[in-house]
């Protein structure tokens, strides 16, 4: 049984465009234009744009709206108001992810949830499921939305010269909406690189003239490749690496973005309570290697002989030069700066524990 | 199109070997290396390890993937391509000047049961 590989809005131009094409979370998306490389140091040091149509958009209203959102989700919506976004995870009640996603508040009664493409059906029928008791109205609106992230140094600039969007009244992690050839559309100064940026979420139509002005300009399209490396160097989480429905985000040491205390609660904040009171069995560290050797996904972390975790990412980043990685390993050898060994095939390699974020990202606060 | 170069025996898993008496240099070939994309890193064998024709002997990474080398051919490595540590990328660049090792053959009979040139271009469909 295989389902039909979806597209998105994009994906005639991609084509056009030659990328190395590959299905992801069931869409066929591009990987890459050019090269990893090139994509990755364009959004760096100038800008870049993704086609990240295939992400979910779910929009929940109502008089319960606020108390419902927060009750699924991990980070708190009253720390917010109107126009702001946070980031956060939907948990099970065992402290396992069901995703992590962006929350954006519209109005006090009005939340529009971001969610992974990998997700989608899942993430839908979770909610769903939550929203029995609540009075609420859950819209999945996937289909409705294309998206575009604009990301980069050079991101704001872009935004007004080429797609005449003036987006110097946002600050990072904020959003607008807005008229755009006579429909609305949201504006966030949000993305997925440690750069500044933007992400567009548009009716289909929007979102490919935009591509198209975009193209015009000269601006570097950049594919699912560079997006994971970028994401990556910045310390952030891909769900499915890094967090899993075993992987809870105090195992994942995201746990600034899960508040015990906040006021109703949350589906998992018990079992995430106990996890960070008594300390989880694993927990997620960055590892720095020597040499070009490059720790991969899978690949075995010792300590001495002992195999004591895994790679959940690894790559010879792009901007540092080094081999580094995330790995999910015993608690017990996680501290910083201890010394534990990568097998990469036949080899064995010397890791020193590091901090997870391996660039700083230049965000625009 | 990709380059192939007669003379030289090639494997489905897409190195090459060029033989000069009893050594034969083994690198990847050029329809390999742009399948594969930007080299970043290439793990060698070191020298007088013993390589066995079919099985792995180190590996090419491209940013994204790690792809695995395996040996054409049986022998010892008697020197690698120590150029490729500091730049892999000269297998992008040119695949069959920049072998990876340099193998003393253990049995030239190994070679009669790879692919001449003509017989690897039908097989990548070139």
């Amino acid at each position: 049984m295989t389902e039909e590989i979806k597209v998105t809005c994009l994906h005639d131009r991609h084509v056009a465009l030659g990328a190395l094409m590959s299905p992801f979370a069931g869409y066929d998306m591009p990987i890459q234009y050019v090269d990893i490389t090139t994509e990755h140091n364009a959004v760096r040091q100038k800008v870049g744009v993704f086609d990240v149509s295939h992400m979910g958009e779910v929009e929940i209203t109502g008089p319960d709206a606020a108390k419902f959102t927060n009750y699924i989700f991990t980070n708190d919506i009253n720390t917010i108001k109107a126009g702001q976004i946070l980031y956060g995870m939907m948990l099970y009640p065992d402290g396992g992810t069901v995703d992590d996603l962006l929350v954006y508040r519209v109005d006090d009664n009005d939340f529009f949830l971001v969610i992974n493409a990998a997700n989608i059906d899942k993430d839908v029928a979770w909610i769903m499921e939550q929203a029995k008791n609540f009075d609420v109205k859950v819209d999945h609106q996937s289909e409705q939305y294309g998206q575009i992230a604009v990301q980069g140094p050079e991101a704001e600039k872009t935004m007004g010269a080429v797609l005449g969007i003036d987006t110097t009244d946002l600050t990072f992690y904020t959003f607008k909406k807005m008229e755009y050839d006579g429909k609305t559309i949201i504006v966030s100064r949000t993305g997925y690189t440690g750069e500044d940026g933007f992400e567009v979420y548009a009716d289909p139509a929007i979102i490919c003239k935009m591509w198209d002005q975009l193209m015009e300009a000269g601006v570097q399209p950049c594919g699912l490749g560079c997006r994971d490396t970028l994401r990556f160097e910045a310390g952030l989480p891909l769900y499915g690496d890094e967090l899993t429905p075993e992987i809870s985000p105090i195992a994942a040491t995201f746990g600034m973005f899960v508040k015990l205390d906040k006021e109703g609660g949350f589906i998992g904040r018990d079992a995430c309570a106990q996890q960070k009171a008594e300390g989880t069995p694993k927990k997620l560290v960055g590892l720095e290697l020597e040499g070009k050797a490059i720790p991969r996904h899978g690949y075995e972390v010792l300590d001495g002989e002992n195999v004591v975790g895994y790679i959940t990412t690894g790559y010879h980043s792009i901007t540092l030069d080094k081999s580094v990685a995330f790995a999910l390993v015993d608690r017990a050898v996680g501290a910083l700066g201890n010394t534990l060994n990568v097998r990469i095939r036949k080899k064995v390699f010397p890791a020193v524990v590091v901090k997870k974020r391996f660039y700083t990202p230049n965000y625009k606060k | 199109m990709s380059k192939i170069i007669d003379g030289l025996y090639y494997s489905e898993s897409h190195e090459y070997v060029k033989v000069e008496g009893d050594f034969g240099f083994i690198g990847i070939t050029d329809y390999a290396q742009h399948e594969l994309g930007n080299v970043v890193y290439v793990d060698m064998p070191e020298v007088d390890d013993e390589v066995t024709a079919g099985e792995d002997f180190g590996a090419v990474e491209s940013v994204k993937a790690a792809s695995d080398l395996m040996s054409p051919v049986s022998g010892t490595v008697v020197e690698v391509n120590e150029a490729l540590e500091d730049e892999p990328g000269l297998i992008n660049k040119d695949a069959f000047e920049n072998w990876i090792i340099k193998v003393e053959l253990s049995d030239k009979s190994e070679l009669d049961s790879l692919m001449d040139a003509a017989a690897y271009k039908a097989m990548i469909g070139e």
